[in-house]
């Protein structure tokens, strides 16, 4: 039995049972990431020596019946977005190459510290997850585990890879416009962006605010609803977060789809979509029909506005956010200076990526008086517009079903010179962002 | 044409630091002083990935000072981010309220020194946090920030353009700190910057419709330098115009040392500071029960406790003005009345001997070092006859330099009045007989020999003796 190939319900229960030690499945996948990650390149921090010893601390306090988390001795890997107490967070930039957050998020907390999971190590991504294919970080280009010439989509493209790789049993993700579920998608793993507001954002580094969320990207979609169900809850310290009762949403799984009312959005199965793509789906929409559902084409009349209006929305949070890296606390600072402002310009400009610098400059325009009318105030109309849409069709139905991406993995390079291209990649999952908040509405994608 | 063909135009943005125990986003404390940076978490120090939470009590006391300038306070409410690089400005934004101000179209009424009234308008009060601090090195090394104070919660209250006269901008910064005091939302504590105000300031020529280009002068943190700036201001506004140039609108700065205003900034590089909705907190919603609340449990207000002064203590309008100007100096009218139940007594020290000291020192009322319990107790002594008024002034002087009570000031000192009618006696019989011009004149219908016999006997008891008894003994023994 390869430890490895199982999901975190199936390592539970063995640990459960006692058949099996958190030392051994911690040493079963450092051993898994020493064979994969100089192809894989999912990593940007490794804790092979703090995972062994939690690991073993983890079993002798199991022996001496100390109380612990249920899902204790389980191991996990974390997007390197999430601030982790004296490790490394680098948010996959120059700018905090050498960061060391002094406090855990709350959802690290959670994990971590309440429920005693063991972590891996910090996993890459796109610069302040930025991007569509992790070739944005400045450390490594990750690569998809299935064919290591593509990308694994992105930004949580580490975490993607690695869950697909056998690296990690899990691992955590964030998602701003598809930045969980299109990588997930690209690697062949379920991800899962929660409905905004039902997860902390506190510790998470923030890339746009009021569309970031934190998510579970694992293996099968039971553990999805386990991963959910531990990190899903107010908080305190997130004012944004969302007071609703605690729940198992492992609850609601059940193996029937019997009189599910899905939803088809038939734009998003125009001609920018890869006839590969539309042809799972339509398979999958048969075998639906077949189980039970009922499966009806609906109108979602908002996909394009929603993209461009995302990219207004997201990259003047993303100005505003990314201001804090100014070379003066913490973080990158140029040598090269001798004023103020040169600290400041000379810092960001050697700091920052391109793709970050161009969002920043984005966002910063669209702010800016004489504009804000015209983009940033228009874009949070049309949010309204694309909340009332979804709201509408999901009165109808159950579920809606669209793509995720509209082509499959591409390979390395072959759209890192075209940004425009990579945010046209997005227009399948931003929707949802943009939307936000409906309630318990989630867009678990199934592969 | 001179000044008097001007006319002033003044607005002010006053900034008052709220005396909440806690920051406005972080539960950090507000306290002042302290080693650098010991007040901070990683919210206040804008860490990565920390967000804001909104401190209540900051929309209480917002609202408080709201309803006492009679502002209409915004049901619908939220804080917008102001973009700006500063290496004390930890986040590189400040959260604000940009188009929805919690407070609204509020009025300031003052009191001219000739009494008469006017009310100067309040265009808006609104929440923010304060920024951090920066220590600059006096050997040119480099600057230190210090983010103790970063995340202090602010209110800044606008005022319309709506005064015409340096005095005028001068009574209603006072009458703004007093009502911020009244309602305990502020320290008000200028040197500790916890009053601050940014000056606007623009001069047109008398009939003129149109306002004149204004300039600004921020951060001014005391009343004097306020009045100073202003004059100056006004004057080379003039000076410009007169000479045929034009006033540019800009950002000055004030230097106290030479008396002159220097240019910051002008108008080509003022920021954008491309405010936009901070998406980390929720909107604001105050629902009309909570503001009612708040309104009626708001103390008592400058202008009613005027009031009941005239009322109840039969104090003139001056008197109850001056008293109540300040809050710190009219609860401490108020305790020694209780305690002496002589308002009139109590009122006459404070707003002469005590004024005039606190003058010379250059003190504030807060800087009284004795209680209304000592005041009390010196008018008591007064009362009784154990020292005559000429003494109590010494004592009182006394009391500002040491924390004595009067009555052990007069003990240590001797100045016990001597009210002894034995003593009294001796003393007036060594007067009539070492003075007899002076008798004879009194004899002789002269009365103001009699006033020279009784200074020597003050003057041979060191002032001590019993100025009463001393005429009545001098009549009866003459």
């Amino acid at each position: 039995m390869d430890i490895t190939e199982l999901t975190v319900h199936e390592l539970k229960e063995k640990l459960d049972k006692c058949e099996i030690t958190s030392e051994e499945i911690t040493k079963s996948y450092l051993k898994r990431i020493d064979e994969k990650e100089s192809d894989i390149n999912a990593f940007v921090t490794r804790l092979d020596e703090d995972a062994i010893n939690k690991a073993k601390e983890i079993d002798s306090e199991k022996k001496a019946n100390k109380k612990l988390g249920e899902y204790a001795g389980i191991p996990i890997g974390i997007k390197d977005n999430m601030c982790t107490k004296g490790i490394k967070t680098t948010c996959s930039s120059k700018m905090l190459e050498n960061f060391i957050s002094p406090y855990d998020g709350t959802v690290v907390n959670k994990l971590l510290n309440e429920e005693n999971m063991i972590n891996l190590g910090k996993l890459n991504m796109d610069e302040f997850a930025m991007g569509s294919s992790t070739e944005n970080s400045y450390f490594k280009k990750t690569r998809n585990p299935w064919d290591i010439e593509r990308v694994p989509g992105g930004s949580s493209g580490g975490s993607a890879a690695a869950v697909a790789a056998n690296m990690v049993p899990w691992a955590l993700g964030s998602d701003t416009g598809g930045s969980i579920r299109q990588p997930a998608s690209l690697c062949g793993v379920v991800g899962l962006k929660p409905t905004y507001g039902l997860v902390s954002r506190y510790g998470l580094v923030a890339f746009a605010s009021s569309l970031d969320q934190i998510g579970p990207i694992t293996k099968d979609v039971r553990d999805s609803a386990i991963l959910l169900s531990l990190i899903a809850g107010k908080d305190e310290k997130d004012t944004t977060s969302v007071d609703i009762p605690k729940k198992d949403y492992t609850l609601s799984l059940k193996n029937d789809v019997k009189g599910l009312k899905i939803g088809v959005p038939k734009e998003f199965f125009g001609d920018g979509i890869n006839k590969e793509v539309k042809d799972v789906l339509y398979k999958a929409i048969e075998k639906y029909r077949e189980l039970g559902a009922i499966v009806e084409e609906t109108s979602l009349n908002i996909a394009e506005y929603a993209l461009a209006a995302y990219y207004i929305i997201a990259c003047a949070e993303a100005s505003s956010n990314l201001g804090r890296f100014d070379g003066i606390r913490y973080g990158y600072r140029t040598k090269n200076y001798e004023t103020l402002k040169d600290i400041f310009v000379n810092s960001r400009s050697e700091g920052f990526g391109a793709e970050v610098k161009r969002r920043i400059i984005l966002g910063t325009y669209v702010l800016s008086s004489g504009y804000y009318d015209a983009y940033y105030k228009k874009a949070q109309q049309v949010r309204t517009l694309v909340k009332n849409e979804f709201a509408k069709n999901l009165k109808k139905y159950d579920i809606l079903l669209t793509p995720t991406s509209p082509i499959t993995a591409f390979k390395l390079g072959e759209k890192s010179e075209n940004p425009l291209e990579m945010y046209l990649s997005d227009i399948c999952t931003v929707s949802v962002n943009v939307a936000g908040l409906p309630r318990n509405f989630n867009s678990l994608r199934i592969r | 044409m001179s000044r008097d063909d001007y006319e002033v135009v003044i607005g002010l943005e006053v900034h008052a630091e709220l005396s909440t125990k806690t920051k406005i986003f972080c539960s950090c404390k507000t306290e002042f002083g302290g080693e650098p940076n010991t007040h901070c978490c990683p919210v206040c120090m804008a860490m990565p990935g920390a967000l804001p939470v909104l401190n209540e009590k900051v929309l209480e006391y917002a609202v408080k000072a709201g309803l006492a300038m009679n502002c209409t306070i915004s049901r619908d409410s939220k804080n917008d981010r102001k973009n700006y690089f500063y290496p004390d400005l930890p986040k590189s934004y400040q959260i604000s309220q940009f188009d929805k101000p919690l407070c609204e179209h509020g009025y300031v009424e003052i009191v001219k020194p000739d009494g008469e009234k006017k009310k100067i308008g309040i265009t808006r009060i609104h929440i923010e946090e304060d920024a951090g601090k920066l220590n600059h090195d006096d050997y040119g090394r480099g600057s230190l920030v210090d983010l103790n104070r970063a995340g202090v919660p602010l209110i800044e209250i606008v005022s319309e353009p709506d005064m015409r006269s340096v005095e005028e901008a001068d009574i209603y910064l006072k009458k703004v700190k007093s009502i911020l005091e009244y309602i305990e939302v502020s320290d008000c504590k200028m040197q500790e910057g916890s009053l601050r105000a940014d000056v606007n300031i623009s001069v047109r020529k008398k009939g003129q419709k149109e306002f004149g280009t204004r300039t600004e002068m921020k951060n001014m943190n005391s009343f004097k330098s306020i009045s100073r700036a202003l004059e100056y201001e006004i004057e080379r506004q003039i000076d410009v115009i007169e000479n045929g140039g034009i006033i540019e609108q800009e950002t000055l700065r004030w230097d106290e040392v030479s008396g002159k205003t220097f240019s910051m900034r002008d108008k080509e590089d003022a920021h954008d500071y491309r405010y936009f909705p901070e998406p980390d907190l929720v909107p604001i919603r105050l629902s009309e029960e909570y503001i009612e609340n708040i309104r009626k449990n708001l103390p008592e207000l400058p202008e009613t406790r005027k009031q009941r002064y005239l009322s109840e203590y039969k104090l003139t309008e001056k008197e109850a003005n001056t008293l109540t100007a300040s809050k710190y100096l009219s609860d401490f009218f108020e305790k020694g009345v209780k305690i002496s139940n002589n308002p009139k007594a109590v009122c006459n020290w404070l707003l002469s001997d005590v004024a005039r000291i606190l003058n010379e020192k250059e003190f504030e009322p807060e800087d009284i070092p004795f209680t209304p319990e000592d005041l009390a107790e010196l008018i008591g002594l007064i009362d009784k006859g154990t020292i005559s008024s000429k003494i109590a002034k010494d004592v009182l002087e006394e009391m500002f330099e040491s924390s004595k009570s009067p009555s052990k000031i007069i003990e240590e000192k001797g100045w016990i009045q001597i009210s002894d009618e034995s003593a009294i006696k001796e003393i007036v019989l060594k007067i009539i007989s070492e003075n007899p011009q002076s008798v004879s004149d009194f004899k002789n219908g002269k009365d103001r020999a009699l006033g020279f016999l009784v200074g020597q006997a003050m003057k041979e008891t060191k002032g001590k003796a019993n100025p009463q008894m001393l005429n009545t003994m001098f009549k009866e023994l003459m």
